[in-house]
């Protein structure tokens, strides 16, 4: 499936765009996204950590992706 | 305010001129905003179920703010100042854990997206 990936912050500049698209088997996975995204930007892998947001939620790695899925990178927050 | 409420604590955070003894020209904060909300209104929800609040206020800014400027405000009215400060106190320290924002320090010599790197 084709799905679009939402980044803000330093994930921004990884990514070179506040959107990516992203190819991916019809069952995947939160853990099975990181890793392609990974793969695609190796210098996510150099962040404190990141997370993956699912329609607004903080995703678990075992949680299964959808098409109509708002996914998003979030790097480290730093608000306050 | 409410005439039961004996206490208001109210933090605001500014932008301060320097990090670790480097002069800081100003930040610039962007949010996933829909997200920050709804992490927000769960932080409120969490709060008032922990402390007996009368009310709540949590503001946050986004976009450039010079130093001394204001990014964010928490305000807490409570009958007893006891709950006021501590509800207050961890307003602030988990919006700072789970609020999707993100603040970029603007230095002379370069710019740092804070906590982003180990």
């Amino acid at each position: 499936m084709n799905i679009n990936v939402l980044a803000f912050g330093i994930a921004k500049d990884i990514f070179g765009g506040s959107t990516v698209r992203l190819e991916l088997a019809n069952d995947a996975t939160v853990y099975n996204l990181k890793y392609s995204l990974e793969n695609q930007y190796p210098r996510l892998k150099q962040l404190a950590s990141y997370m993956i947001a699912v329609n607004n939620e903080y995703a678990l790695l075992g949680d299964t992706i959808h098409e109509s899925d708002e996914i998003a990178v979030i790097p480290p927050v730093s608000g306050g | 305010m409410l005439p039961e409420s004996g206490g208001i604590d109210v933090f605001i955070g500014t932008v301060r001129n320097a990090t670790k003894g480097k002069a800081v020209l100003r930040l610039e904060f962007e949010a996933y905003e829909k997200m920050a909300i709804a992490e927000m209104e769960k932080i409120a929800a969490e709060a008032i179920s922990k402390w007996p609040i009368q009310r709540l206020l949590i503001h946050h800014r986004t976009g450039i703010l010079a130093v001394g400027e204001v990014p964010v405000i928490i305000a807490v009215s409570t009958a007893h100042r006891a709950a006021a400060f501590e509800a207050c106190r961890y307003v602030i320290d988990t919006l700072k854990q789970t609020v999707p924002i993100w603040k970029k320090e603007i230095f002379e010599d370069g710019e740092v997206w804070v906590a982003a790197h180990p």
